[in-house]
This record gives structure tokens, C-alpha cells and sequence, in this order.
């Protein structure tokens, strides 16, 4: 195939600890570490892989949101892709609206698939990559541990619950990364200084005349409910003995 | 007037325990009618089973070859149809409804409630974000069809002694052959369900190795509970990956949940914190796990695992 597209999400990063702000308007994020949401690095991983075992002849990253995205996206570039767009926007958008800005992308960029990761930490969400393969009227392979492709076909390995699924699907498709998928590469610093002469386009959104979907409003934060911090045991007789008190042993 | 379709999760002969639990999330929103779908090549098993939850009117099932396995592709336009008369269609937060239902909201043209914990009206909602470090009230549209799935964990499931209606359906979808399924790797055990059982003994990185999980499995087969492990014993290689409990894995609710090697990484500790009682056994006192355990024991999990094994 001649493209894949891969999908870059900026998000507090894995290990900050996100607190809620003491007005409950949200959570806190000024000066917090920012990253690429660790499952679309997953996703970025898997094109270049595929790129690489000549499969694939260009990886296109995308992320969507203010121009700070640039960061995540020339991280991108360095790890190997070859151009990024931004489509910029100040406003927090839906899954259903980020998968219509995907879709304009992909009418213009005709990618023979598309990888965007399981989920994205923040808001945990999990749609995006179902709604795209949706309203593209396309395959999805979501939570892949394995992609195999095949000519104009892939057959995917699934973590489901029940264990490992295996499906066969027709391109172009959308797949999504679970973890297993792979392990991402480290960014080389001479990497880092070749990313920055690699295209990066800004497209506003304004531009794109991407119908807006019913939002679903976040009204109040709250931190989550504490657990009571228990006993601490000295052995493992004093254990069974607090397990027989809760009825548990 | 609320009327509620609930998308059954089922393995073609019997149904799984999250469709009792999204009824029981459903019951939670005043006056609403809540019936059950089950797409099935043959749903009469499964549809008797839903037919028995109590607070269901009625079970609507849709026959066809193709709805043999749970193709998220295949299903969609056929709930899509089958919801036309119904304000809410709920799913399961499992990677069966994670996977189908944001297919369906899409087809709708709205966006999904993810993983409902908590019912405040019949569209407005709690959830958890940022791996539960934040819990967000959510307003979804009063005009459009509200499509969402529900964090079983945070229900129990429905009681057993109804005797809803059930009725076969037809529905005018156009099915795509673009996605095939292939096969199931099952990994057999006689141990309980992890997303189920009462009890449940987990592994993390400091069991060090695939054959140091004996010790776990020891424990788990005296007491007849699961097995759960961390991202990181997976990531490792020590143990299967449907067994990872957390933010990117299963969301449980046991009576008790016994950690062990466990640090308690948040990732980790959103997937067990409506559990009854965690034990939590670890060298480190200064692990984060014991902030959250119930009863907490210092210790090498080296000698602590075999002589609870021998004693309980």
C-alpha cells in the first residue's frame, strides 16, 4: 500500500499523577508533562514496522488540536514518519467530531490503512477509532496484538476478554493498538534534529467544514472515592486471623 | 418516556454476567422500560436467560448465521435498526460491548457515554477518566438517542426471578462481508472467571518469573479464586494477557482481592478499587498498595505465598 495514517494524541503524560482542580472545573494540567498518548505511539510503531518490511511507502501522522500538538508530532517524525498534519483548533473536541476530521483527512490522503491507539488515557474513552471505522463505512480490528498483512487483506489478533481473537478484514481498515501490539522505539537524537526538516502542515479547522456532533458536556469534577487505609499484619497467622474476622477465611 | 435497549454479551449458548449488570445500571433510571437484544445465529438459550432478569419487559432477538460470533461490524447496523424506538442502548464496558457500541453511536451520529459508574437522571452520568484519578459528571443531549456503556464493576447484577415476553425480530440492516471472523483462542482453566469470581489472587512484577506464578496459582486453586496479574507481569511474559487487571485491562469487583508482588501503580489500582477487600503482600513498605489494602503484610512473597497456601 502507498500510506498509512496514523493518529497522535497530545495527553498528560503516563506518569503524572492527575489531580482534580479545587474548583471541580476540571483537572489540572498547567505545567504538566505533556506526551503522545502511550497506545498511538503503539500505533505508530506498527506503521513504521510495516513500512519497513516494505509494505507501506509513507506513514502519515495526525493530531488534532492547539499548536502545542507540534510537539508530539515532531516526536513522531523522529521516531520515523515521514510528514505530520495538525489540524488546529483551541476548542476540546468529541470522539465523533475528531473521527469526522480523520475521515476528511482520509478523502484527501487515501491511506490503505489507518492505526490509532485502543484508547487514550485521559479520557478513556475508546470510541474513536470504532466511530471512524463506522462512518467510513470500513473494517475495524480494535485492541490488535497481531497485524498480518496479506495483500488487500489483514488478519488481526484481538485481546478480548475471553483471550486472543482472530479476524480477518478487508483494506483499507482501521486497526487499534492494544499493548502487546509491539514495543516502541527509543528517539535518537540526531533523529530529533532530522525531524525538524520533515513537513509538518497546519490546517485549521475552520477550514475543513466538518459537521459538529452532539457533545456530551462534562459538568462537575470530583476525586475519587477514598479507600479507608486498613491494618497492617506482622505474619501470616495474623492474616488468616484478620481474613476468619471478615468472614473471608 | 425512557425506553432502554440492552445488548446482551453472549457466547452463542449462554449469557455473560455484564448483561445482569448493565440491567441493574439501566433499573437505576426512574420509569424506564428496559428490554434486551440478542443477536444470535440461534438466541434461544441465551434469550431464555435474559427473559429471567428482573426489571426486563422484554427480550427481542435477531437470528441470522452471520450473528454467530460478536463481529462488531456485522452487529452494528442491526442494533442501529432495531433501537429506532428506543431513547437509550446500552452495552456492556467489556471489549465485546467497547468494541460494538461506539460503532453503533457513530452510525447514530452521536457520541457514547463511556463507562457509566453512577446514574444521576436519565442523562446525566458519572464516570471515571485518567485511570479513575478523577471522577466527571456527564450531560448528554436530551434530543438524540444516548448511547453509552456501563463499568459492570460498579453493579451487581440483576436478580434472577422474572419472565419477560420474548420476540423474534427482523430488521431491514445491510450486513458487510468486509470483516471475517476466524477463531477464538480460549485459554482453558478450571479456575473461576476473573471478571466474576469472588476471589481473586493477583501477580505482579516481583513473582519474576513465568514459574514463580505457580505460587500464585497455588493459592488461587486452596481458595478457589481467579487469577489477575499487573500490566507489568504481562508485559513480562509471566503470564496471559486477559488476566491484567486496570485501567487497560479488566475492571473487577471480588469480595476479596489478594495482591501480591503488586507496588499499586493507579493504572493498576482503578481496576480493583471497588473491591471488598484487598490484601495486599509486598516487601516494600513504602508500596503504594498498602495506602489502599485492607490488611497489608510486609514480607517476601517468596515465603509469605506458601505457608498462607498451606494454612488457609
Amino acid at each position: 500500500m502507498e500510506k498509512i495514517l496514523v493518529g497522535l494524541k497530545r495527553v498528560v503524560d503516563y506518569n503524572v499523577r492527575v489531580r482534580v482542580k479545587s474548583d471541580g472545573s476540571g483537572v489540572e494540567t498547567a505545567g504538566v508533562k505533556m506526551s503522545i498518548n502511550p497506545f498511538d505511539e503503539i500505533a505508530l510503531e506498527e506503521a513504521l514496522q510495516i513500512k519497513e518490511r516494505g509494505d507501506a511507502s509513507e506513514v502519515i501522522v495526525l493530531s488534532i488540536g492547539t499548536s502545542e500538538s507540534q510537539q508530539q508530532l515532531r516526536t513522531g517524525l523522529a521516531m520515523g514518519a515521514d510528514r505530520a498534519i495538525l489540524v488546529t483548533t483551541d476548542d476540546e473536541l468529541d470522539p465523533l467530531t475528531r473521527a469526522r476530521i480523520f475521515l476528511e483527512v482520509i478523502n484527501r490522503e487515501q491511506p490503505g490503512l489507518v492505526v490509532l491507539g485502543k484508547q487514550a488515557i485521559d479520557e478513556d474513552n475508546s470510541q474513536t477509532g470504532q466511530m471512524l471505522a463506522a462512518i467510513w463505512g470500513r473494517p475495524q480490528a480494535t485492541f490488535a496484538s497481531e497485524v498480518k498483512l496479506d495483500g488487500d487483506t489483514a488478519t488481526v489478533t484481538r485481546e478480548v476478554d475471553a483471550g486472543l481473537e482472530t479476524i480477518e478484514i478487508d483494506l483499507p481498515a482501521v486497526v487499534t493498538a492494544d499493548l502487546r501490539l509491539n514495543e516502541p522505539r527509543y528517539v535518537k537524537l540526531p533523529d530529533i534534529m532530522k525531524a525538524k526538516k520533515k513537513p509538518l502542515e497546519e490546517l485549521p479547522l475552520s477550514d475543513l467544514a466538518i459537521e459538529g456532533a452532539p457533545a456530551i458536556s462534562s459538568t462537575a469534577y470530583e476525586p475519587p472515592a477514598v479507600r479507608e487505609k486498613g491494618i497492617m499484619v506482622e505474619d501470616v497467622p495474623a492474616l488468616i486471623g484478620a481474613l476468619k474476622d471478615k468472614g473471608l477465611a | 418516556m425512557t425506553k432502554i435497549l440492552i445488548i446482551a454479551e453472549h457466547d452463542g449458548s449462554s449469557m455473560n454476567p455484564s448483561t445482569a449488570k448493565c440491567v441493574t445500571c439501566a433499573s437505576g433510571i426512574d420509569g424506564a422500560t428496559i428490554d434486551v437484544l440478542v443477536l444470535a445465529a440461534d438466541a434461544g438459550a441465551v434469550a431464555a436467560e435474559a427473559a429471567k432478569l428482573n426489571g426486563v419487559s422484554r427480550v427481542v432477538t435477531i437470528e441470522r448465521d452471520e450473528n454467530a460470533q460478536p463481529v462488531a461490524a456485522i452487529l452494528a447496523p442491526q442494533i442501529v435498526a432495531a433501537a429506532a424506538d428506543y431513547t437509550h442502548v446500552f452495552g456492556p464496558s467489556t471489549t465485546f460491548g467497547k468494541d460494538v457500541m461506539p460503532r453503533v453511536a457513530a452510525l447514530l451520529g452521536v457520541n457514547q457515554v463511556s463507562d457509566i459508574m453512577a446514574v444521576n437522571g436519565s442523562h446525566t452520568f458519572h464516570r471515571p477518566i485518567y485511570a479513575g484519578s478523577a471522577v466527571v459528571t456527564v450531560q448528554a443531549p436530551a434530543g438524540a438517542k444516548l448511547v453509552a456503556t456501563v463499568r459492570t464493576a460498579s453493579y451487581q447484577s440483576a436478580a434472577n426471578d422474572g419472565s419477560a415476553a420474548i420476540e423474534a425480530l427482523t430488521v431491514d440492516a445491510e450486513i458487510p462481508t468486509h470483516t471475517r471472523f476466524v477463531g477464538v483462542e480460549v485459554s482453558e482453566s478450571d479456575r473461576p472467571d476473573l471478571q466474576t469470581a469472588a476471589k481473586v489472587v493477583s501477580g505482579g512484577r516481583a513473582l519474576a518469573s513465568e514459574e514463580n506464578f505457580d505460587l500464585v496459582y497455588a493459592l488461587a486453586d486452596k481458595i478457589g479464586a481467579a487469577v489477575g496479574a499487573t500490566r507489568a507481569a504481562v508485559d513480562a511474559g509471566y503470564i496471559a494477557s486477559e488476566t491484567q487487571v486496570g485501567q487497560t485491562g479488566k475492571i473487577i469487583a471480588p469480595e476479596l482481592y489478594i495482591a501480591v508482588g503488586i507496588s499499586g501503580a493507579i493504572q493498576h489500582l482503578t481496576g480493583i478499587k471497588d473491591a471488598g477487600t484487598i490484601v495486599a503482600i509486598n516487601k516494600d513498605e513504602e508500596a503504594p498498595i498498602f495506602e489502599v489494602a485492607d490488611i497489608g503484610l510486609v514480607g517476601d512473597l517468596f515465603t509469605v505465598l506458601p505457608e498462607l497456601t498451606e494454612n488457609l
